[in-house]
């Protein structure tokens, strides 16, 4: 009898690795303004080529093309630009403070700030992000105080959250921004839960859940999918792929698709996929999949093409595995500079102007800054109490609970 | 009191909660149309509603994880584990997420949940229908974890646990379901319509988490059980003809350490009872709380009978399971030391 052919298995590798020219040849990118808009309550089974598309509003003239383009006043591009500035410059400062042992640890937005700026732009009041660790933009677009982010961020005795979580974990209800978990792709499926609550009770607000393209590898993300496709759930459910999970490229966690998005087209969810770094495209984008929340369409899958120029946080260094020039050559460009040559193109902004505010922009974080360090950072100055560490377990403390906090002395 | 099973209890508790609390909703694999594989639910979706009580997807996680999400909008969701063997794709939406959300948002976002599972053995279901994961549970800052051992106290307790502002894991013993059960499988079923706990208002009342209930007053020894271990207590005491003083503790976490140690401060000794597996078990819990309190009131070690570190078997379960002939002998250890 003939030897059967031995098996032997696939372990997918990212293209290049450290010290390879870095290429990104096979990442197909369709001409802005080429996917077509379909209408909000199109048949998902109508627009599965969506998932495998980019969607792109700018083009390489810094022009808004196409029939996803017009979302925006010109007032409201400014605001953006502003944003996107902004948690650039906060995330710059902080970085910086950490690396000075002001806080434990710090994660930052760099290429990334488009996506949780934009999309906050297309919510309203009332409706709840379920964000991961990298969407600080919907806080600073949503008008959450800096200050507040600093004091969290430094664990010092004006933390809204006393001191219990990691630095940049967040947590504003007024603001629609949840609690921060830290664990992985355990928010997606929460997101779909409170958005099923809304629709019990007959409420118009919607919910957004948002995880990493690592992530959608949890079992969280499976079961976000069902319940949303299941119940209809008004969700948007976010996947920001910025390529790598860590030094784990995305290629891992997606597999033989050829997408994330389309992991939404069985679930028969419409799965639309945007380039992340166009704030138009994201708007766009955005506020098409809120819509159909909001008229009880249910659920949407958005996957935002991005790419994270950072480590992904102070505690990794990209260049241990992948080419360190490999964010330069990313064909998706900056989306500040893309949104700023687009104001240029618009005659709104100059390159002077953009100077003159990034300074404005600055003058205005390191104010903040100074302002949060009155308040203590992590080491030094100002801290939350012992006490506030056995405050809030439950809402009432428990008698084992008081007997140690009696214990520990406080 | 109109007479109830267990079962009627906790569907009496669900039932009188909707009615009260527009926020109530159920759900979870089954508990829709059918109304759960105990019936547990039955007839709830027809009197309020699909949108309020609804059939889930086989997705423990996705169950809890959207009782989480939905909680922390403002409703009180109440949904069903098929089995408490089942929960563990749940553990880390349970762990990570329920019981720390409070703490972590500092309030701002509350996670009033109640997990409700049919837990423990003694019905030949094997190792996915019979164990007991309590102690997985205790170990978790920011859980309450809740054992009713009869239906009054089962629908008093559901109704506490459903109206309390934190997580609560509901373990519901699936041998007491139908009667009461000391752990002589030869000899007939006892149904709760012939126990004088077997009864309950139809109405809304709660029994307060975190207190414990003494069953049997004794002055020899204390006993410390919860859910179906508190009919095989009874039955040892008895057959051993000791006069032993038995505690149904009702909820472990918060336990309600002083009904414990003023009882083994008067007994002198202690036998804590079990079905889980009795490697960091919460008899472990139970025993050392004892020691550190009743220390110097102790006339011989506390001694743990439980099931056996082995998983759940089939057709060994009355050689794992802890009946009264291992609980009597461990009596009389304690008596004779």
């Amino acid at each position: 009898m003939a030897e059967a052919e031995r098996l032997s298995l696939h372990v997918p590798e990212p293209e290049v690795r450290p010290g390879d020219t870095p290429d990104f040849s096979k990442v197909v990118i369709p001409k802005a303004g080429s996917v077509a808009r379909p209408p909000v309550d199109v048949d998902p089974k109508e627009i599965r080529d969506l998932a495998y598309s980019i969607i792109r509003v700018l083009n390489r003239d810094g022009e808004a093309v196409g029939p996803w383009a017009g979302t925006l006043t010109d007032e409201e591009l400014m605001e953006g630009l502003r944003h996107m500035m902004t948690l650039r410059a906060f995330d710059a400062r902080m970085q910086t403070a950490q690396r000075q042992g002001k806080t434990s640890f710090y994660m930052q937005h760099m290429g990334e700030e488009a996506v949780s700026c934009a999309f906050r732009k297309a919510l309203q009041d009332g409706d709840m992000n379920f964000p991961t660790y990298r969407q600080a933009g919907l806080l600073i677009a949503g008008g959450y105080p800096m200050v507040d982010m600093m004091n969290q961020i430094y664990s010092n005795e004006a933390d809204p959250l006393k001191g219990r979580q990691l630095p940049i974990m967040y947590s504003s209800k007024d603001h629609g921004f949840f609690s921060i978990s830290g664990n992985l792709g355990t928010q997606f499926i929460q997101a779909v839960g409170w958005a099923m609550a809304s629709a019990i009770k007959q409420d118009t607000k919607i919910a957004a859940g948002w995880i990493g393209d690592g992530s959608t590898a949890e079992s969280d993300f499976h079961a976000a999918l069902v319940f949303a496709s299941t119940y209809r759930a008004p969700v948007v459910l976010n996947i920001v792929n910025n390529q790598w999970a860590i030094s784990t490229f995305q290629g891992i966690a997606r597999g033989g698709s050829g997408t994330f998005a389309a992991r939404g087209l069985g679930f028969g969810i419409p799965a639309l996929r945007v380039d992340g770094n166009d704030y138009l495209a994201v708007h766009a984008v955005a506020k098409w999949a809120v819509e159909r929340a909001r008229r009880n369409l249910g659920p949407t899958l958005v996957e935002y093409v991005t790419y994270r120029v950072g480590a992904h946080s102070t505690s990794d260094d990209p260049s241990a595995y992948r080419p360190k020039t490999e964010s330069d050559v990313w064909p998706l460009g900056d989306p500040v500079i893309r949104l700023k040559n687009h104001l240029i193109v618009k005659g709104l902004w100059s390159d002077d102007r953009h100077k003159q505010t990034e300074a404005e922009i600055l003058d205005t974080v390191i104010a903040a800054q100074k302002e949060a360090e009155k308040h203590g950072t992590l080491h030094s100055g100002g801290k939350p109490s012992t006490r506030d560490m056995f405050e809030g377990v439950y809402e009432t403390m428990p008698p084992h609970l008081r007997r140690q906090r009696q214990k520990a002395g406080v | 009191m109109p007479r109830m099973t267990m079962i009627e209890a906790i569907r009496s508790a669900m039932d009188v909660s909707m009615a009260r609390d527009d926020n109530v909703v159920v759900f979870g694999e089954d508990v829709g149309y059918f109304g759960g594989v105990f019936r547990c639910t039955a007839g709830l979706q027809q009197k309020y509603g699909k949108t309020r009580v609804f059939d889930a997807p086989i997705s423990e996680l996705g169950i809890v994880g959207a009782a989480i999400g939905m909680a922390s909008y403002g409703l009180r969701p109440c949904v069903e584990v098929q089995f408490a063997d089942y929960v563990y794709p749940a553990y880390d939406q349970i762990v990570s997420e329920a019981a720390r959300l409070r703490y972590r948002s500092n309030g701002q976002f509350t996670c009033p949940i109640v997990i409700r599972m049919p837990t423990g053995g003694g019905i030949f279901g094997g190792q996915t229908h019979s164990q007991s994961p309590e102690a997985l549970f205790t170990h978790v800052s920011g859980l309450k974890v809740v054992v009713p051992s009869n239906p009054y106290d089962a629908k008093g307790l559901l109704i506490a646990a459903i109206e309390d502002p934190d997580p609560v894991i509901f373990l519901e013993p699936k041998r007491l379901y139908n009667g009461p059960f000391d752990g002589h499988h030869d000899r007939p079923v006892t149904a709760w319509s012939k126990h004088p706990l077997g009864e309950a208002p139809d109405d809304h009342y709660t029994v307060p988490l975190g207190k414990a209930e003494i069953r049997r007053q004794g002055s020899a020894v204390t006993m410390l059980a919860y859910g179906t271990m508190v009919y095989v207590a009874e039955a040892a005491a008895e057959e051993a003809g000791i006069d032993a003083e038995i505690i149904d503790l009702r909820t472990l976490l918060p336990l309600d350490l002083d009904t414990i140690t003023a009882s083994v401060k008067k007994t002198g000794r202690c036998v804590v009872i079990h079905e889980a597996t009795l490697t960091s078990g919460f008899g472990a819990e139970l025993a050392a709380l004892v020691q550190e309190h009743c220390f110097y009131h102790l006339e011989a070690p506390v001694v743990r009978v439980a099931g056996w570190d082995t998983p759940y078997p089939h057709a060994q379960e009355w050689d794992y399971f802890p009946g009264p002939k291992r609980v009597g002998e461990a009596l009389l250890e304690v008596m004779e030391a």
